[in-house]
């Protein structure tokens, strides 16, 4: 069941988007930086992560998961550190995403020209 | 005539926008909006698929299995990016690729190979968050506000 | 000189040897036949999109001043531009010229006012032989202008296509081939358009206004062209050209209008959107298909109005509308007077 709820609320979020690109005439950063701070907006009012249980893959593997986790790593900082953990905090449980981002990025880029 | 909110327009101007406007082709934007669901969701429905073979055979708890999914998402789409096909697909797609983690690594592999021209420091090293650069800071300046506004108000970040 | 803005060149300078080079997907469109050399290769096996841009335009040069049947000694003048920063590819083909250099910058009407430049300075005695040349590359003009190459974004249905290609003309006080005219040099234009994927519905009103100068200044009507073409207004430009011109009584239906950036691409069958844009694309078009027309006898007077987008990457961000010129140059068949 979590299948069928991954692809809806995963293509619902995609579609989001898209009204942000066509209606909204954002260009495609702007859009996903809109998507990203939606993320953490709904993570601080506590959503985000029901909706993870509820659709999983469909909650975490658009951008919006990134904001709402970074979120996660700045306020289980603060109750762990207090005050300052909302700066340092954040990057705690992205790292993967980033990381490996740039990892293969970097290697793609000494491998590979741009086809055009 | 530098700010957008200053600018004035002539009724020359104005009457010319409203033709260009009118003649302008529209975006398709129901066809785009089914294309987006389609392929978003397929993506998201094939980082489930990830997910649950990483938590079945390679032991991962539910929380932490996103990781290695996230990272082998982000790895198929550098893979694609570096065969030239992702930007012909994301044509076709639109947001359905490019709000995905893939999308986002898209972004950086694409600087990454472009400016490989200009070297590898100045270049890919500096031109790789090029487009995911703004996702990064305004991503992480709104989890400071958050996590400050949790702060100040004393709510329970349990 | 004519009215306001335009030149007329009584001393009938020629253009004696044209030269066209483009890419694969030129090379796959419905002109293909009228190209010099066709690139298989868009990178033209250079380390970088650059360089590719510059091998074009030193091969179009090359081949121009062989078609010519000039050395590059003989070469007075080169007048040139293109899209890149500091307009890099004519520099450096000027660098291996080693001929005096006019440098400018038109954006995508460069083809035109480089070739209006190079006739005024024939027909004034300022030179016996002056080369005019342009080229726009697809991946230099999205990497500087839009995005990486690679990158998914999704373009509108308004955008266009940069034409991967070089076009060179040597214009000579004396010799065969088709003969210049005339030229307008075109004003800036600007009516408030910001949209960059959409430099059609920016440039439409430029292109109009130089057409109209020229008519005016030279007292004719459209009627006294065999045809009319706009550089790369592409599909929503055209329309909206039509539009204005029918607002401003214009008889444009007098004559053959079309626009080279509808020619040449295959709009139905390549994915380039509206149509093809970019210095190359008047240029390719304009001496490759139009000249070659010429020749056999089907066109005997031709306007070319190359139109061209000044914006840049940092404008459009500034939140600044995007100012467009048109220049027109008028050719006519070597073998018939005007």
């Amino acid at each position: 069941m979590t299948y069928v709820w991954a692809f809806v609320v995963g293509g619902l979020i995609c579609v989001v988007g898209q009204i942000l690109l066509d209606v909204c005439k954002m260009t495609p950063g702007a859009a996903m930086s809109t998507l990203v701070v939606c993320g953490a907006i709904l993570d601080g009012l506590k959503l985000y992560e029901p909706l993870i249980e509820f659709a999983g893959a469909g909650a975490t593997v658009p951008i919006t998961s990134f904001g709402n986790a970074l979120v996660h790593g700045a306020l289980a900082e603060l109750q762990r550190d207090g005050w300052i953990g909302i700066v340092t905090g954040i990057f705690e449980v992205t790292s993967a995403g980033i990381s490996s981002a740039i990892i293969f990025s970097f290697l793609a880029a000494l491998f590979v020209k741009p086809k055009g | 005539m530098a700010n957008k909110n200053t600018r004035k327009i002539t009724p020359t101007q104005k009457e010319y926008q409203d033709l260009a406007k009118r003649i302008e082709p529209k975006r398709p934007v129901f066809k785009n909006c089914l294309r987006a669901f389609l392929v978003g969701g397929s993506i998201c429905l094939f980082g489930q698929v990830l997910q649950e073979m990483f938590m079945h055979y390679f032991h991962f708890d539910q929380s932490k299995a996103g990781n290695p999914t996230v990272a082998c998402l982000i790895f198929i789409s550098v893979v694609l990016t570096s065969f030239g096909v992702y930007d012909k697909f994301a044509q076709w797609a639109g947001a359905g690729s490019a709000v995905p983690v893939t999308g986002f690594a898209n972004s950086m592999a694409s600087a990454a190979i472009e400016y490989r021209s200009e070297g590898l420091v100045l270049g890919t090293g500096s031109n790789m968050f090029k487009l995911a650069g703004s996702v990064i800071v305004f991503g992480t300046f709104s989890a400071f506000v958050v996590g400050l506004i949790y702060l100040i108000f004393g709510i329970d970040a349990g | 000189m004519a009215g306001h803005r335009t030149w007329v060149f009584e001393n009938r300078p020629v253009i004696v040897g044209t030269a066209t080079v483009v890419g694969p997907e030129e090379g796959n469109g419905p002109l293909a036949n009228d190209f010099d050399i066709i690139h298989g290769d868009k990178m033209l096996g250079q380390k970088s999109w650059e360089k590719a841009e510059h091998m074009l335009l030193e091969e179009a040069v090359k081949l121009a001043l062989e078609n010519a049947g000039i050395t590059k000694e003989q070469v007075n003048y080169y007048v040139g531009g293109d899209l890149l920063n500091q307009i890099t590819s004519s520099s450096l083909t000027a660098r291996t010229l080693s001929v005096p250099y006019i440098g400018v910058f038109g954006a995508c009407s460069t083809s035109m006012e480089s070739l209006a430049l190079a006739a005024f300075l024939v027909n004034a005695g300022g030179a016996k032989h002056v080369l005019s040349a342009t080229s726009s590359h697809n991946s230099t003009a999205e990497k500087q202008f839009r995005y990486p190459t690679e990158y998914g974004s999704q373009k509108p249905p308004t955008a266009q296509y940069t034409v991967t290609g070089a076009g060179a003309a040597v214009v000579a006080s004396s010799g065969n081939g088709p003969v210049i005219t005339s030229a307008t040099i075109g004003r800036v234009v600007d009516m408030g358009i910001t949209d960059p994927f959409n430099m059609g519905a920016a440039m439409a009103p430029a292109a109009v206004d130089t057409i109209q100068a020229h008519l005016r200044d030279l007292n004719r009507q459209p009627s006294d062209y065999d045809m009319i073409v706009t550089g790369d207004l592409a599909t929503v430009g055209y329309q909206i050209a039509l539009e204005l011109f029918r607002k401003h009584n214009v008889p444009i239906e007098d004559t053959h209008y079309d626009d080279c950036g509808l020619m040449v691409y295959d709009l139905k069958k390549q994915p380039v959107q509206a149509g093809g844009s970019g210095c190359a694309c008047s240029a390719t078009v304009t001496y490759g298909h139009l000249l070659k027309r010429m020749a056999r006898g089907e066109l005997n007077r031709l306007l070319v109005v190359a139109t061209g987008a000044l914006l840049s990457p940092l404008t459009y961000q500034q939140g600044e509308s995007i100012p467009c010129i048109a220049h027109a140059v008028c050719i006519e068949n070597g073998g018939t007077g005007a």
